[in-house]
């Protein structure tokens, strides 16, 4: 079986990758790439562990495969900071404590983003709801609902 | 996962003639919220050929024909729907079903043509889909065709399509002022699951009075069904308590579930009359407000 070529952009840097047409973008990410913020949780779009953003839309990445991201725009938890300066959500789950084992956490924080960027401001039905296809067994989402409201009230704050 | 082949054609027709050639190995990948599942755990076997068609425009397109009319691809994505500038006012029915199909991630990628195909009973586009009127566009090699959506699922897992067709659009009707519709379904948790039963209702109201009704139920049955007994109980009524009830009779009487964990025979039916009765309500709130 031929590997297939693809040329994305990946946090803003032009990326290029050979992959075989049934991998995931997922796999290409942790095993080709060293991309390994992206998690890998159920496999199957259930626990949202390996959220990226594909062209603006959220997505899981296992459910996505490879050969799909010709052309086209990925974002990763690694471009949520920029160099040493942590993005706000980064630094509020840290306040908050809003992880523990942390293996959930990048597809949070790339879920919340996304949901900061089209709304800054949720109610917390709508933060629980948007935030429903990423799981957590350690917080008990409590005190990343929590969070994520303060980001959605510093953002609100910093427009005024 | 091996010897499996990636194809993304740019037209319809190199669509159909990839399926074609790949003589029933071939697999249309949409969102792929479905297909990747399989092909993960293993169900999609070496030699398959995954036909992507996300690069073919008329597939991720959605066209206001005015009037309440839409045409949208077989791949449009529910969160693409969701972001339509009028696709919301004119059939929250048929966007709130699509919406409800898995996570906001899930919504970045799957489609109703893909819950349409998975043919799954419990889709819960379909019943949204199926009381709209909606009109499926077909391609295949022997050309295009168009038909109700609710003749495309023929089982569990089975569809009406021929070898090489490919599901290419959804059609919504025009609806006069004063129609809405409405989809509920019943799960046991809040968010993200399968629907026990699901019910959707299209209607229009004129001077308080129903003038045109479809109610579909998802879930109860081997395919979605269209009750058109239901929409005739409420037509020429005011929607009081007796119409609802005789539609959510008809409603009781055309079910034939399983009987499984998540559900018993007794309690889907019985559902489905309560959720006839709440989302016509819904859709005579939203037909009178707009």
């Amino acid at each position: 079986m031929s590997k297939m070529h693809v040329s994305t952009t990946i946090n803003g840097e032009p990326t290029e990758f050979l992959c075989d047409p049934s991998q995931a973008v997922l796999d290409v990410l942790r095993d080709q790439l060293g991309l390994t913020g992206t998690k890998e949780g159920c496999g199957s779009g259930d626990c949202g562990a390996c959220t990226i953003m594909l062209d603006d839309r959220m997505v899981c990445s296992c459910l996505v495969l490879a050969a799909e991201a010709e052309g086209k725009k990925i974002e990763t938890i690694e471009g949520m900071a920029n160099g040493d300066q942590l993005h706000a959500l980064q630094k509020k789950f840290i306040e908050f404590a809003a992880l523990q084992c942390g293996i959930c956490t990048p597809g949070f924080l790339v879920a919340s983003r996304a949901l900061l960027e089209r709304n800054n401001n949720p109610t917390e039905t709508e933060v629980r709801y948007w935030l429903a296809g990423n799981l957590c067994r350690c917080t008990g989402y409590d005190k990343i609902v929590r969070a994520v409201m303060d980001v959605a009230a510093d953002m609100r704050g910093a427009s005024k | 996962m091996n010897g499996i082949e990636y194809s993304a054609p740019r037209t319809i027709d190199e669509a159909v003639g990839a399926l074609v050639a790949a003589k029933g190995a071939g697999r249309i990948l949409a969102g792929g919220t479905d297909l990747l599942v399989q092909m993960r755990a293993g169900f999609v076997k070496p030699g398959s050929i995954i036909v992507d068609i996300k690069k073919i425009a008329e597939m991720t397109t959605i066209e206001d024909k005015g009037g309440g009319s839409f045409k949208f691809g077989a791949a449009v994505s529910g969160m693409q729907l969701h972001d339509h500038p009028t696709f919301k006012k004119a059939w929250p029915g048929v966007l709130e079903a699509i919406n409800l199909i898995g996570s906001k991630q899930i919504q970045g990628r799957a489609s109703a043509g893909g819950n349409l195909c998975n043919a799954s009973p419990a889709a819960d586009s379909v019943p949204a889909l199926v009381a709209a009127g909606a009109i499926v566009t077909v391609q295949g090699p022997k050309g295009r065709r168009e038909v109700a959506v609710e003749k495309i699922p023929a089982g569990p897992g089975r569809m009406t399509l021929e070898p090489g067709e490919i599901v290419v659009s959804f059609t919504l009707p025009a609806r006069p002022a004063g129609s809405s519709d409405a989809y509920l379904r019943l799960i046991p948790r809040t968010e993200m699951d399968i629907a026990v039963v699901g019910c959707g209702v299209n209607l229009t109201m004129k001077g308080g009075t129903c003038t045109a009704a479809r109610v579909s139920l998802g879930a109860v049955a081997p395919t979605v069904l269209l009750v058109e007994a239901a929409g005739k109980a409420l037509v020429g009524s005011k929607l009081d308590a007796e119409a609802l009830e005789a539609a959510a009779a008809a409603c009781r009487a055309v079910c034939k579930p399983i009987d499984d964990k998540r559900g018993t025979i007794v309690y889907r039916t019985k559902i489905a009359g309560v959720l006839c009765k709440r989302a016509t309500t819904i859709a005579a709130q939203r037909a009178g407000k707009k």
